[in-house]
């Protein structure tokens, strides 16, 4: 048993993640706090149970900005070491949804793949642990910041690592804005015609976008109707459900790659977040006593102690 | 008259690709117009059809990247920045993968009007980080881009010519070495693609009119040699003419006028081009009398640089080659 292995279970694991972002969004008065509502489970059911992945590369406490990609920068390395090495048996991750990115490096803490220090980095000037995830952030591989590019990238990778002969998988985790980009549709049809089915991805479908409800601002309609006419196989569960992942993702999809559409809560175990509804993109509190309130009234909904704002 | 080549793109794709286990062909639905029909009939191993989707391809070609490919991108060059612009940055120049963007029909090579045209895209590749950016100017050089393009540790943007080719020169593109086609002292004519075989016919007729031109032709846009400009900038007394298949703004005239800037150089500069203008539809001899990107336009810009007539006529200029409009090269054809 190493450090990135654990016996916690992936409620526990989310309920961590929870925390951490809680904590770090009343602290610094703002963060994507709704996002690690509905976001939780998936993303620790990806990290501690489904998975294959190697233990980090990179060191527990992230370096500094690296500098962009150039012929000049010989150094440059992405945030991908924090997922493990990428060798032919492990699997591969992309957070599609860069702006989660919050959320996946308290889950990187959570499993043991990032000190907590890290978090206290993020969106600091210098730092690597950037606000919109940027492919040397820890964790990240690839630049998603601009949505429905992230299954493309991920069908072409698991296409070549296929010719290669490689039997780990390449995942996704999506959200459901972003199908509203036509690139997502462009994605699947390619996929599903190249019959790449060692490509995964889970939806984390909470219908909120930066604007409201997706329901208000673009109607995708069926999301699963369109993603089989497209060719991919989809399937709703239950987003906070580990058991309803690990079902799901056990059915067959020979030729086509398969889609996990978790339907989420965006206020999961912090019900006074819906007093923001529905705004809830980017959480910052309209004064310090609705800083205070929540943070009284979602810590007691998580269980844990209210943030100390003394030195805040 | 030059010798003409049928389909020089389409036999140095293939013996690039055999020899090298990690290049991969993709299309985006324009398989024969792009020449690489063939390919995808004799090794269908290689090819990925991506379908008319170039925002997917881009991203995709970036995902065959990481895991260590090479694609090649076959389409009009237009279709490789103006609709998947983002995802050229984001997914490949960005990251530096080793894409190989094949944009064939440059400019005004096209029929097809303001929407096939590829009339900024020099401008917009050079403007994006770790792009390289090459030019094909003859069969010779397209018989060479393949391997010129690969030897890019990084993404690369190229201008491909296809159906029947001029070839105007006898050894491979070096990338980074622009040729020097005429070594005269009283101007300097930049040009690429296209624009070289008008300033070759362009060049006799002011040979006999006593103006001594000095000739540079560019296959290497992204990295530029500027010393080497710089040097022939000195060698000439009057100034420089450019004539790009593009627009004025963002091409090789704003890129040598750069270069003079940056170094301070006094000299006059005309650039000819498409003059902030879209162009329509039309054969291409037309499009290039109309829009002013043929040998008599520079003659016309040189007489303009030094001050001077020379009394040449279309008479004068070397006839220029005229393609058959439904010949079997397709030379017209989309």
């Amino acid at each position: 048993m190493t450090a990135w292995q654990n016996e916690r279970t992936v409620e526990d694991v989310a309920h961590g993640i929870r925390r951490r972002v809680f904590e770090h969004t009343i602290r610094n008065n703002g963060g994507y706090l709704s996002q690690a509502c509905s976001a939780a489970e998936q993303l620790a059911w990806l990290y501690h149970d489904e998975l294959r992945l190697g233990p980090p590369t990179l060191p527990m406490i992230p370096e500094p900005f690296g500098g962009v990609p150039s012929a000049d920068n010989a150094g440059y390395r992405t945030g991908a070491g924090y997922n493990g090495p990428a060798a032919p048996q492990y699997d591969r991750l992309f957070i599609a949804p860069a702006h989660y990115a919050l959320v996946a490096y308290a889950t990187l803490i959570e499993t043991g793949r990032m000190a907590p220090e890290g978090l206290e980095m993020f969106n600091r000037d210098g730092s690597s642990v950037e606000m919109i995830g940027a492919e040397h952030s820890p964790g990240m591989e690839v630049h998603n910041g601009t949505l429905g590019i992230g299954l493309s990238t991920a069908a072409g990778l698991a296409w070549g690592r296929a010719r290669r002969g490689d039997t780990g998988r390449t995942w996704v985790f999506m959200s459901d804005g972003e199908v509203q980009e036509g690139q997502t549709w462009e994605a699947i049809q390619a996929a599903a015609h190249h019959r790449i089915d060692s490509l995964y991805a889970i939806m984390d479908v909470n219908d909120q976008q930066c604007d409201g409800a997706m329901s208000s601002v673009m109607d995708v309609r069926d999301i699963k109707a369109k993603i089989e006419a497209f060719g991919g196989v989809a399937v709703w569960i239950d987003g906070h459900d580990p058991d309803a992942m690990r079902r799901a993702v056990a059915i067959p999809h020979e030729g086509r790659p398969l889609i996990l559409l978790a339907r989420t809560d965006p206020a999961r175990g912090m019900p006074p977040l819906m007093a923001r509804f529905p705004r809830l993109h980017y959480v910052r509190f309209k004064s310090a006593e609705e800083r205070a309130r929540m943070n009284r009234e979602i810590a007691e909904a998580l269980g844990t102690d209210p943030v100390s704002l003394e030195d805040a | 008259m030059p010798e003409m080549v049928n389909r020089p793109y389409e036999a140095a794709f293939e013996a690039h690709a055999l020899a090298n286990p990690d290049v991969l062909c993709l299309s985006a639905d324009l398989t024969s117009s792009c020449e690489i029909d063939r390919f995808r009939d004799n090794h269908p191993d290689r090819f990925l059809s991506l379908g008319m989707a170039e925002q997917n391809m881009l991203s995709f070609a970036g995902g065959l990247g990481l895991a260590g490919f090479r694609p090649f991108l076959h389409t009009f060059g237009v279709f490789l920045y103006r609709r998947p612009y983002d995802q050229l940055v984001a997914s490949i120049a960005y990251p530096r993968r080793k894409v190989r963007l094949m944009g064939f029909l440059p400019g005004v090579t096209t029929p097809g009007g303001m929407t096939h045209q590829a009339i900024e895209d020099i401008s917009v590749m050079r403007s994006i980080p770790n792009m390289t950016v090459l030019e094909t100017g003859d069969a010779t050089e397209v018989e060479s881009i393949c391997a010129a393009a690969d030897s890019i540790d990084g993404p690369v943007y190229a201008r491909v010519l296809r159906g029947s080719v001029p070839r105007l020169f006898d050894t491979p593109i070096e990338v980074g070495k622009m040729r020097e086609l005429a070594h005269g002292g009283d101007v300097l004519v930049v040009t690429a693609g296209i624009a070289t075989e008008e300033a070759m016919r362009a060049r006799a007729a002011l040979d006999r009119a006593g103006l001594s031109v000095r000739h540079l032709h560019l296959n290497t846009i992204k990295p530029f040699d500027a010393a080497a400009l710089l040097d022939h900038i000195g060698s000439v007394r009057h100034g420089v003419v450019t004539l790009e298949n593009h627009v004025t703004e963002g091409g090789i005239g704003s890129l040598v006028a750069e270069t003079m800037a940056d170094a301070g150089i006094g000299k006059r500069l005309v650039r000819l081009g498409l003059r902030d203008t879209y162009a329509h539809g039309g054969s291409r001899a037309y499009l290039m009398r109309y829009y002013g990107l043929d040998a008599l336009a520079l003659v016309r810009g040189i007489e303009g640089l030094v001050g001077e007539e020379f009394g040449i006529a279309e008479r004068d200029l070397d006839a220029a080659r005229i393609d058959a409009v439904h010949s079997d090269v397709k030379a017209e054809a989309l």
